[in-house]
């Protein structure tokens, strides 16, 4: 009776780990199945480097590379913002601050990592916008440096928390080994700690990244969503996120709109895959 | 006779609220070689780790009473600590050599102590590790990654990086706990050959070892220094009970 028992329940796990898989196979057959058919119409090449985004003009133009190097242009500027700050904040918290100073900055780190993307979206309309234009005298604050400062928000605690845990999990002993030799502690921090929790910060960069590239909400409500080539950090663009989000709704199902959203959230699946394969190699490294 | 190294008087430490030394006073004389020796947990480590403020990393640890380095009180306030530890070097019990190569151990030593020329580097590396009686076993093979030496080739590297920087002083704390009977007797040659020109204090609680490296020996009870003299004269006519009970291997 009681192998019985254990039986039924392996048995369980087993189905629920399987059932796991194969709905994550599921929806990627899916994607592949209404977003491949957009091949019919537009070869690849012309998919993915067209300069034209008029999913509803006869005929329909259906270019993203507006698109994606919006999507590359707000992601790229929120690295630059997150990264140093993130690391440096990293540092910080691990390092330098005192007992209570870091516990108040851990838990504002949550915090801010708990605020819901709408919500984040909506403050930075109200607030960053309008600064944005009074500050660099723009026709609209709705512009990709908008998004960048935004999203900055949205990747630094995944960055922070990570690689404080990675300078955090640096062997005592090396620190110990660099201040027994007569290095400062910037110089223990800068030549020992770092390159020892540098495949861990990585990921942590990869991971916050990862964050930034498929949020949607908040991109779609600052970045203008102009789909036209970017020219600079000042103007509308929009983002592979926001398009799907934003014309979904209106995409007659099985036109071709509706499959080239489809071939979108594609590409958008095969760029997060990437950016997580690569921070998991980074994690593993570390082990 | 020359002057004493460290002048220590009436030394105590804690960590928060527990006091670990209790009072100690003991002379470090110059050019010779001072065993500290004692059960575990008695504060050898606590008593070495204070010479060169390594312990100041520990967050609750505080230490009072004297401790003088060559005349100047190394816990007052206006002691450089970043320069005191270059001059007195540290090789801990557990090797701890940086996940860098060979070379880059010692080279980013030298970087941090502001040396920048290739070939000045070059020449201390090797030298540094012929001091430390590890060049023939690893010049062919610089640019290896340190971690994956041997335990006792990782200690000689530790002890050759500690070198580079030309200490007065050389703080062991139980280097070779870690290392197997043939590493321990190099390392242990090594301290032999570098008496010559250093001070050094070695904490142990290898008995054996104390006698065959020590000039002086000091014997740690309970956070007390309970006696201190020549090593001879403490392995064979002690004076305290407490002493002859703890080398004959009666506790600890
Ligand atoms: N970081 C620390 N925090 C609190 N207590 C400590 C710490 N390090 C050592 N101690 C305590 O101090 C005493 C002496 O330790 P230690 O100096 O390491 O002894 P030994 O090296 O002789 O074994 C022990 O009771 C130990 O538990
Ligand atoms: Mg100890």
């Amino acid at each position: 009776m009681r192998k019985f028992k254990e039986f039924i329940i392996e048995k369980l796990i087993l189905i629920c780990g399987i059932a796991s898989i194969f709905f994550v196979a599921l929806i990627f057959l899916f994607l592949l199945k209404e977003g491949l058919a957009v091949f019919n119409i537009v070869s690849p090449f012309q998919f993915l480097f067209g300069k034209s985004w008029y999913p509803i003009s006869d005929p329909p133009q259906l270019g993203i590379l507006p698109l994606i190097l919006g999507s590359l242009l707000v992601t790229l500027g929120a690295a630059i913002i997150s990264i140093p700050i993130g690391v440096g904040c990293a540092i910080y918290i691990a390092e330098v601050a005192p007992l209570k100073i870091k516990e108040v900055l851990k838990a504002g780190i949550e915090l801010l990592a708990a605020i819901p993307s709408v919500v984040l979206g909506f403050i930075g309309m109200v607030t960053l916008v309008p600064l944005v234009k009074n500050i660099f005298h723009l026709p609209t604050g709705l512009t990709a440096l908008s998004g960048s400062i935004m999203l900055a928000f949205m990747a630094m605690p995944t960055i922070v928390s990570i690689a404080e845990d990675a300078l955090y999990s640096v062997p005592k002993n090396y620190k110990e080994g660099a201040f027994a030799l007569g290095a400062t502690h910037w110089q223990t921090i800068y030549r020992v700690m770092l390159p020892a929790a540098s495949s861990g910060i990585l990921a942590a960069v990869m991971l916050g990244i990862g964050r930034v590239i498929g949020e949607t909400m908040a991109v779609m409500m600052i970045t203008g969503n102009a789909a036209v080539l970017p020219q600079s950090i000042f103007v509308p663009v929009r983002t592979l996120t926001a398009t799907i989000a934003a014309e979904m709704g209106e995409a007659v199902v099985g036109g071709e709109h509706y499959f080239a959203l489809f071939a979108i959230g594609i590409v958008l699946f095969i760029i997060s895959f990437a950016i997580n394969v690569t921070a998991d190699f980074f994690l593993h490294k570390r082990q | 006779m020359q002057n004493p190294t460290f002048e220590i008087k009436a030394m105590r430490a804690s960590y928060g609220a527990k006091e670990v030394l209790k009072g100690i006073d003991i002379n470090i004389l110059s050019n010779s070689v001072t065993a500290i020796i004692g059960p575990s947990g008695c504060g050898k480590s606590t008593f070495i780790r204070s010479l060169n403020r390594i312990n100041d990393l520990i967050p609750n640890f505080h230490a009072s009473g004297d401790i003088l380095y060559r005349g100047e009180d190394i816990y007052s306030g206006d002691v450089d600590v970043v320069d005191l530890r270059r001059r007195i070097g540290m090789v801990f019990q557990k090797p701890n050599p940086f996940p860098k190569s060979i070379y880059d151990n010692i080279a980013y030593v030298l970087r941090v102590h502001g040396f920048d020329m290739r070939e000045m580097i070059d020449e201390i590396v090797e030298k540094s590790l012929r001091k430390a009686a590890l060049w023939d076993e690893v010049k062919d093979n610089l640019k290896q990654n340190a971690l994956t030496l041997s335990g006792g080739q990782q200690q000689r590297l530790c002890i050759a990086r500690t070198l580079a920087i030309e200490p007065e002083v050389l703080l062991f704390d139980e280097p070779c706990s870690a290392l197997d009977p043939i590493s321990t007797a190099k390392v242990e040659e090594l301290i032999h050959q570098l008496k010559q020109n250093y001070t050094i204090v070695i904490v142990t609680h290898n008995m054996q070892q104390a006698a065959r490296v020590s000039d002086h020996s000091a014997f740690f009870l309970m956070g007390e220094l309970i006696e201190f003299g020549k090593t001879q004269d403490i392995f064979t006519k002690p004076v305290d009970a407490r002493t002859e009970a703890y080398i004959t291997g009666r506790f600890g």
